[in-house]
């Protein structure tokens, strides 16, 4: 599903140039769990970033479903997203003036589905997150491991092959956390890849495959 | 480019900021009320002189005799220049373009006047059948002065709606005989002309009878024409060629301004429709100075917009919006906003004319004050135009937004 070969990336801060990832060799096949592990500044969100399309790489390939994804135009790029991945954020990232339902639509409206149709299977995933009876409310409105629910509902509703998840507890309390990575394993039970992004061992042990990385290397992979 | 769900993603943001909204709706709703009030205004300026200027052909050329000023082929300097009926018949054969053509035969002095017991002085003007047109004479009973009654020196009368009044109070006037300085004429028509009372008080009667009851044998005072659908251009042309043939006749250099005096209305008037030309144009800066002004207001709230929906903007990026969706949803907000206000003050300033047009009485200077139907179609293409405008540099700045840097947790 993913290979990525020798991968480099640096970005210019001021007059220093700071290498983030160094010659990466990853390859993560479909319908695997993995956790990324990495102390912050480590260039794991950087690689998830590149993973998700959202981020550009200077050196090496990346093949996402056999497609290579390099100097993509940002409507390629965006259709790709679309498509292929869904997103988890730390901070959630619900839009703030839409309810449970409408946040959880918004991908699709991207893929020209009917409004009707939209609502229906948002409503749908919403039911299977025990949310339902949340779908009209804001997300003000919501607590945190709630909202992060709507958001996994939000990435999966557009049916895609990965979801990246980058920290995806790391504004929950340990409950919640727990919860919410029963849900990422059942996720990955229904054969999607699913790919998380923490700094908290606790949760990568609950994952099938733990790739350390410590100043943009690899330095272990179990 | 429009669908509802589009519109539906619009609302939602409008109605979270109803006041940002408010404030930008009604600059340029009021860009849109002044422009159109400033229009309807100067309209009703230009309708006011135009009706002025209508009361008698606007493009017609007024022929009157003059005193020689310059010494020319060995005649003297002051003498007095005499038409006749001949230069009226070369005029009308050899200038070509004439409308209207006819001669002018003054009666002077108060004439007295006379029906049965009531007698009152007025003025007579003896002239062809086509002065009519020349003098925007609007008959109300009978006919005007025909080509017949000129050619058999008819004794007929055509009077004015105050002769008419004064000499048969209520009676019937068409038919009868009144007196004229001892001679009998027959009533043939009535008229009036709403602009101006002193024609109002005039008797014309066929050229040829005035010429010979008033014993003026082939004399003319005036000659004039209308130029009809020629140019300016081609009407100066007529004026000049009028003057050299009376030069020519009646020996005198075509130079001599005093000689002849040859005056047209459609000069004056032109020379008015360049100064509302004039006036137009600095009406359409004015109002598009304060739609601009409403434009940028408009932007810079946009780009206030964008600023603040970067974190949206981002997260729709990463769920799979293309930059291009992202362009089209702030320049779709921005033409809707413009549109939708623009609108608004066009139909205030519409019923605003409509209402001042119907409560303030018509004046020389003012009357109708309207907009027609192109100009507000205009007015709406130019805000679509300018809500494109407004919303290009905040849109351009949307789709730049990089979703990563806009995630990013602070």
């Amino acid at each position: 599903m993913i290979r990525i070969q020798n991968l480099n990336k640096s970005y210019v801060v001021g007059n220093t140039e700071m290498h983030v990832l160094k010659n990466l060799e990853v390859h993560i096949q479909a319908g695997e769990l993995v956790s990324i592990m990495g102390s912050s500044g480590s260039g794991k969100s950087t690689l998830l970033n590149i993973i998700g399309i959202l981020d550009s790489y200077d050196a090496g390939e990346y093949y996402l479903d056999n497609v290579l994804i390099k100097n993509l135009n940002e409507s390629k790029a965006a259709r790709l997203r679309n498509q292929l991945i869904g997103f988890v954020f730390q901070s959630f990232n619900l839009i703030s003036f839409k309810n449970a339902m409408e946040n959880v639509a918004l991908p699709l409206y991207y893929q020209k589905v009917s409004r009707k149709e939209r609502n229906k299977r948002a409503l749908a995933y919403l039911d299977k997150l025990g949310l339902l009876e949340w779908a009209e409310h804001m997300p003000n409105e919501l607590s945190g491991g709630q909202q992060q629910r709507v958001a996994i509902a939000r990435a999966m509703v557009s049916e895609p092959k990965i979801i990246l998840a980058d920290e995806p507890t790391g504004a929950l309390d340990s409950k919640t956390s727990h919860d919410v990575i029963s849900l990422f394993r059942e996720i990955h039970q229904t054969g999607i890849t699913v790919i998380i992004v923490t700094h908290e061992s606790d949760i990568a042990e609950r994952t099938k495959r733990v790739i350390q990385i410590r100043d943009g290397a690899i330095i272990a992979d179990v | 480019m429009l669908n509802l769900d589009k519109f539906q993603e619009i609302f939602d943001t409008v109605k979270k900021n109803k006041l940002r909204t408010f404030l930008t709706c009604f600059s340029v709703a009021w860009g849109i009320f002044i422009l159109i009030i400033l229009l309807g205004a100067g309209t009703g300026l230009e309708n006011g002189v135009r009706q002025e200027f209508s009361r008698d052909a606007i493009n017609s050329v007024w022929i009157r005799r003059g005193q020689t000023s310059k010494p020319y082929k060995g005649l003297q300097a002051g003498r007095e220049i005499q038409f006749t009926n001949e230069d009226y018949e070369e005029l009308q054969r050899t200038i070509e373009g004439i409308e209207y053509i006819s001669s002018r035969f003054y009666v002077w002095g108060n004439n007295n006047i006379t029906y049965k017991d009531n007698y009152e002085a007025f003025n007579i003007i003896s002239a062809h059948p086509e002065h009519q047109y020349l003098e925007n004479t609007q008959l109300m009973k009978g006919r005007f002065i025909n080509v017949r009654d000129v050619e058999q020196r008819r004794k007929v009368a055509v009077i004015g709606n105050q002769v008419e009044t004064a000499l048969f109070k209520k009676k019937h006037a068409i038919g009868e005989y009144i007196g004229i300085n001892g001679i009998s004429f027959k009533v043939i028509g009535t008229f009036t002309d709403e602009r101006d009372e002193w024609q109002q008080r005039l008797i014309y009667l066929p050229i040829s009878t005035g010429q010979r009851v008033f014993n003026g044998k082939n004399k003319v005072h005036v000659i004039s024409f209308t130029t009809g659908n020629s140019s300016p251009e081609e009407g100066a042309a007529m004026e000049k060629k009028a003057r050299s043939i009376l030069a020519q006749r009646h020996h005198f250099d075509v130079k001599d301004e005093r000689a002849v005096h040859i005056g047209n209305r459609w000069e004056e008037y032109l020379k008015f429709m360049r100064l509302f030309g004039g006036i137009r144009i600095f009406i359409w800066v004015i109002g598009i100075g304060t739609i601009v002004a409403g434009i940028v207001g408009v932007s810079n709230i946009m780009l206030i917009a964008v600023k603040e929906r970067t974190r949206e903007i981002g997260i729709r990026k990463a769920l799979g919006a293309s930059p291009w969706s992202i362009i089209d949803l702030i320049l779709t907000e921005s033409i809707f906003i413009t549109v939708v206000s623009g609108y608004a003050g066009l139909i205030l300033g519409v019923g605003v004319l409509e209402i001042v047009s119907k409560y303030v009485p018509p004046s020389t200077y003012f009357r109708n004050p309207e907009i027609d139907v192109t100009v507000a179609v205009g007015a709406l293409l130019l805000l679509v135009f300018a809500g494109c405008v407004a919303g290009f540099i905040p849109a351009r700045k949307a789709a730049q937004v990089k979703p990563i840097v806009a995630l990013h947790d602070e």
